[in-house]
């Protein structure tokens, strides 16, 4: 084989510089000079073109100061000193000393108080001990988080519902279980901070639309159709959601929802639902927006709920279609106390016995509404069956410190006189889209007419003698 | 015929079924054969029958009957595509929610073994515990009660380090007295209406426990981590955290934005090389110089059963300038000569670690978790953490068993039960590992730690192992993927201060006869053979403390 080969090199090398056109041997002699300077030119790294000394690298270590592992908070910040509550949270409150009636707990259907509750927690306690000593998967399931579950997806007419520990934590690790990197979210831009945190979490494109906006929405959903025809085989694998609140913590309007199903057929999204200031408080049994509205509940792909507010427990709740709906918080974190879901159930059977509760509670919150209309210099931010309202100021000061004084400043008025309301805090510099200072006015079902009288009395003295 | 009645799937729709292997095209003449029978079969709706055609369709006879058949995979070897809920009519074409590949682990393993998991109690989660027992008519698609509660089940799965979890004694009636009091909700934030005066007590309690300046509590010890953290550094700053951190620390550490790295498990040359650089080197690309770095570490490693090296930690800490962030969920009340956690344990000043956070479902048996630091650093995180903003603060019950339990372990109700059980734990854990050590079973960790993961490493001898010690009556816990990698499955026992000596020396003697039913006994340390022998106390005098 080795002759086959050396036989036309041979014949090869006698032609090659007689019958060799020029351009062939110019080329070949470029060539050859390249090569030449290449192999004698300095090497050149692209990174870490310098190597430091140890010396240099020990001055550095030496010289290198790091901040503070927190930066100095003044102490005066308004955010610094809590009110301090002896007793129990009630309609009655002792804040600091003083007596109040209570204007600022999310104690929508005053269950924080109600004697049977406390009663099957205490028997819960007696049964059980406090804590669950471990996460659902690890002996942390109890047969109270199975009957919970069970409760609450007959009462939301859902196939699964699943518990949370923590309200925070239920949306938060909900969101990030379903939409992984590269899937699209469409938000409304007053979704609260839980909301922002599972979107981060998640890594997918996240999309703000205007509060409420249809029409911008539908121009996003149009935009990412186009997208979707150019580049189809990307579109397969894209999934899309829209995550809307029933009813906005920090705008207290409700989401258009039959529109937002329309949308979700026409460009097929899903829809994920958080419920925690509606559920309990919409609708004619209280399950929320979807039964405000008669949406049929199948259309919504998951209902996410804290049951810190109409519930008066602690935790959070998701319910949908049987998917899997588990995110980190449910299978990484220790599981619910079980005297908490005893109260739950207890608080859920309060509400299925009695409906009327619910239209008692949307009269108290449109009579308070209308009450509060017409404060000198504080405008009202909501709808009238809203249980949790915002009071802004008419004409802000331009700057948010001092806003936030002068709020403040009826608030301590207030309490003087016996009715404690508070302001809405929010994390400045973390909040996507920061509402403005506010006052927040929530309205429970143990107010009486005196209770209401006395309290819309009192936000209007404050407001005509503070802000002129 | 082929299809047998019993074989259909039990919600009865028609769905994809996976042939045997053999399709019909291999065999050319029962390809037309096959294909004039489609014909046919949609409008039967039944893709599988016995084929036996005397003639085919072109009229080319056949010398024999031509039989063939496919039985449908009945269910239990069958790749289950049929039991997934499906989707609703009218949301056939949106895209899928979960895509056929990602979920294969989840679908083909973790369904037919989940029974071992989510086991349901209805008693308190203490040395024993009551089971209720379920059964699946499906092979672990649906559960069943079966009405019969397994009482006094052996519990070495619940993290019960110090034996608080009980629903009698002086904890269970200081809670009952609170929830009479104050109730089981608080409806508001901690910045908001949320302040009870028992958290503020609850705080400088925890203070005075650790030995630092003051602390914070928060209501879910998950949270604490992915909340705090992102608070405490930001852009521009770095982490350095070990590999087998928990999804808490990581989930925190991504919310942050910071720049993250990860260091070899409890490797402190690898955290050296990384400071290193770090400190030299500066951000990437634009080499400024890094604000602060913070090493993330744990206490006790759950799935590892490994202490932290903190004095060589500290000693870094304090040559390179970094900051130190110990996260003690296992280890606090479970470690240490007075139970304070590792950094008793190892006799060092708590001042020098920078955060430490813990929580209280492990060794108080309540819930939640808390940061201590210096004052400075809880002033911050009074103001900036999210927590404290946006999330609603503990309930009162959890509060108080938390304080009536810290002050049992500090002796300041009067009694030394607390003491007691912190000495009692010690002395479980080190017996415990020991006897398993001898009797051959690779176990992992560090020899004082109280959680004991025992090597099983193939994921079928999880559900072996967890359901054969079930039937003995002992409830263990089998950790498989995705907590672990997926060759390294581990059965993972959690001792408590509970269990007396008895009880263990029960579950040793089942656990060695369990393992020798599944042959776990894989070390190749110190093999002893153990069926033939009888656990006489006499043999093992020696180790008992």
């Amino acid at each position: 084989m080795w002759n086959m080969v050396a036989v036309p090199r041979e014949a090869a090398r006698t032609a090659t510089i007689q019958s060799a056109p020029a351009y062939h041997l110019i080329l070949e002699g470029i060539l050859i000079l390249w090569i030449i300077r290449l192999l004698f030119s300095k090497t050149y790294k692209l990174h870490d073109t310098f190597k430091l000394t140890e010396k240099e690298k020990e001055d550095l270590i030496e010289e290198w100061q790091p901040e503070p592992l927190v930066p100095l908070v003044s102490k005066d910040h308004p955010s610094l000193n809590y009110d301090v509550v002896t007793g129990p949270p009630t309609h009655k409150i002792i804040i600091n000393g003083k007596e109040c009636i209570n204007f600022a707990s999310f104690n929508f259907l005053g269950l924080l108080d109600n004697e049977r509750v406390k009663q099957k927690a205490l028997a819960s306690l007696k049964k059980y001990g406090v804590g669950t000593c471990g996460p659902r998967g690890f002996y942390g399931t109890f047969d109270v988080h199975l009957e919970l579950e069970s409760r609450l997806s007959n009462f939301m007419k859902t196939e699964e519902a699943i518990i949370y520990s923590y309200g925070f934590a239920t949306i938060a690790s909900a969101i990030p279980a379903y939409s992984k990197r590269g899937d699209i979210i469409f938000v409304d831009e007053a979704a609260c901070f839980s909301i922002q945190k599972g979107l981060q979490a998640s890594r997918s494109f996240i999309k703000y639309f205007k509060h409420n906006d249809m029409e911008d929405l539908e121009r996003m959903l149009k935009e990412q159709e186009l997208e979707d025809h150019k580049n189809p085989r990307k579109a397969r694998v894209t999934r899309k959601f829209i995550v809307v609140e029933g009813l906005y913590i920090n705008t207290a309007d409700i989401c258009p929802l039959p529109q937002l199903v329309k949308m979700k057929y026409r460009y097929k999204v899903r829809i994920f639902l958080e419920e925690s200031m509606s559920f309990g408080v919409l609708g004619e049994h209280g399950r929320g927006v979807t039964e405000h509205f008669g949406v049929n509940i199948d259309d919504i792909d998951l209902i996410s709920a804290n049951m810190e507010n109409a519930l008066a427990s602690i935790g959070g709740f998701c319910c949908g279609r049987s998917f899997r709906l588990s995110g980190q918080g449910y299978c990484f974190s220790a599981s619910l106390p079980p005297m908490l879901a005893a109260a739950a159930i207890e608080a859920l059977n309060i509400m299925e016995e009695d409906p009327d509760i619910f239209t008692v509670l949307r009269e108290k919150c449109k009579h308070v509404y209308k009450a509060l209309q017409g404060t000198p210099g504080l405008k009202i931010v909501g709808v009238p069956c809203a249980p949790a309202l915002h009071l802004q100021l008419e004409r802000s000061s331009g700057s948010r410190e001092s806003d936030m004084r002068l709020l403040r400043s009826i608030v301590e008025y207030c309490m003087d006189r016996g009715v404690a309301l508070t302001l809405a805090r929010y994390l400045e510099k973390e909040e996507r889209f920061l509402p403005s200072p506010s006052l927040r006015v929530v309205v429970t079902i143990e107010h009486t007419e005196e209770d209401i009288e006395k309290a819309v009395s009192c936000v209007q003295e404050a407001a005509s003698s503070l802000l002129k | 015929m082929t299809e047998s009645p019993s074989t259909k799937p039990a919600n009865g729709d028609v769905c994809q079924r996976v042939k045997n292997g053999l399709k019909p095209e291999r065999n050319g003449l029962a390809k037309s054969l096959y294909r004039c029978h489609e014909k046919k079969s949609k409008h039967h709706g039944q893709p599988e029958e016995e084929e036996v055609n005397a003639t085919s369709h072109h009229g080319v006879p056949y010398s024999r009957p031509f039989v063939e058949s496919y039985e449908q995979t009945p269910m239990l070897p069958a790749i289950e595509r049929c039991n997934i809920a499906g989707e609703k009519e009218e949301q056939r074409d949106f895209v899928p929610l979960y895509q056929d590949f990602e979920n294969f682990y989840t679908r083909n393993i973790y369904i037919r073994i989940r029974d071992n998991w989510n086991r349901p109690l209805c008693g308190v989660p203490g040395a024993k515990m009551d089971l209720l027992e379920r059964t699946s008519p499906d092979y672990n698609w649906t559960f069943v009660r079966s009405g019969r509660v397994l009482q006094d089940v052996i519990n070495l799965g619940s993290y019960n380090y110090l034996g608080f979890a009980e629903n009698k004694g002086p904890c269970a009636d200081a809670a009952a007295e609170i929830t009479k009091k104050y109730g089981v909700g608080v409806a508001s934030t901690r910045q908001e209406l949320g302040n009870l005066d028992r958290h503020e007590e609850l705080e400088k309690l925890v203070a005075r426990f650790l030995g630092v300046e003051s602390a914070m509590s928060f209501g879910m010890g998950f949270a604490t981590n992915s909340m705090n953290i992102p608070a405490l550094s930001g852009k521009g700053c770095l982490l350095l955290s070990d590999e087998l951190n928990h999804a808490s620390l990581v989930l925190g550490a991504r919310l942050s934005g910071s720049t993250i790295r990860v260091f070899k498990h409890n490797n402190m040359q690898s955290l050296e090389k990384l400071l290193r650089e770090a400190i030299v080197h500066g951000q990437p690309r634009t080499h400024r110089p890094w604000k602060k770095i913070l090493i993330v570490v744990e206490g006790i490693y759950s799935m590892e059963g490994s202490i932290v090296r903190l004095p060589e930690m500290i000693a870094l800490k304090k040559r390179y300038k970094a900051y130190l962030y110990l996260d003690e969920a296992h280890s606090i009340g479970a470690l240490g000569p007075r139970g304070r956690g590792v950094v008793d344990y190892f006799g060092l000043d708590p001042c020098d670690v920078d955060v430490m956070m813990g929580t209280f479902t492990k060794s108080f048996g309540a819930a939640g978790g808390y940061i201590a630091g210096k004052r400075e650093l809880i002033e911050y995180l009074r103001s900036h953490s999210h927590s404290a903003v946006y999330a609603s603060s503990m309930s009162p019950p959890v509060v108080e068993q938390v304080i009536t339990s810290m002050k049992c372990i500090m002796g300041e109700d009067g009694t030394t039960i607390g003491c007691d059980r912190v000495h009692q734990l010690a002395k479980n854990a080190v017996y415990f590992r020991r006897k398993l050590q001898k009797m051959g079973f690779i176990i992992y960790g560090n020899e004082d730690s109280p959680v004991v993961p025992m090597m099983l490493y193939m994921p079928a001898k999880i559900a072996a192992f967890s359901r054969e010690m079930l039937k003995r009556n002992i409830g263990v816990v089998g950790v498989g993927f995705p907590a672990t990698p997926i060759i390294e499955s581990r059965a993972r026992f959690c001792i408590s201060a509970a269990h007396t000596k008895d009880v263990l020396d029960r579950a040793l003697s089942v656990i060695s006869e369990v393992g020798d039913l599944v042959n776990l006994k894989y070390s190749r340390q110190k093999i002893q053979p153990s069926v033939a022998r009888s656990f006489d106390d006499n043999v093992f005098e020696d180790i008992d403390d």
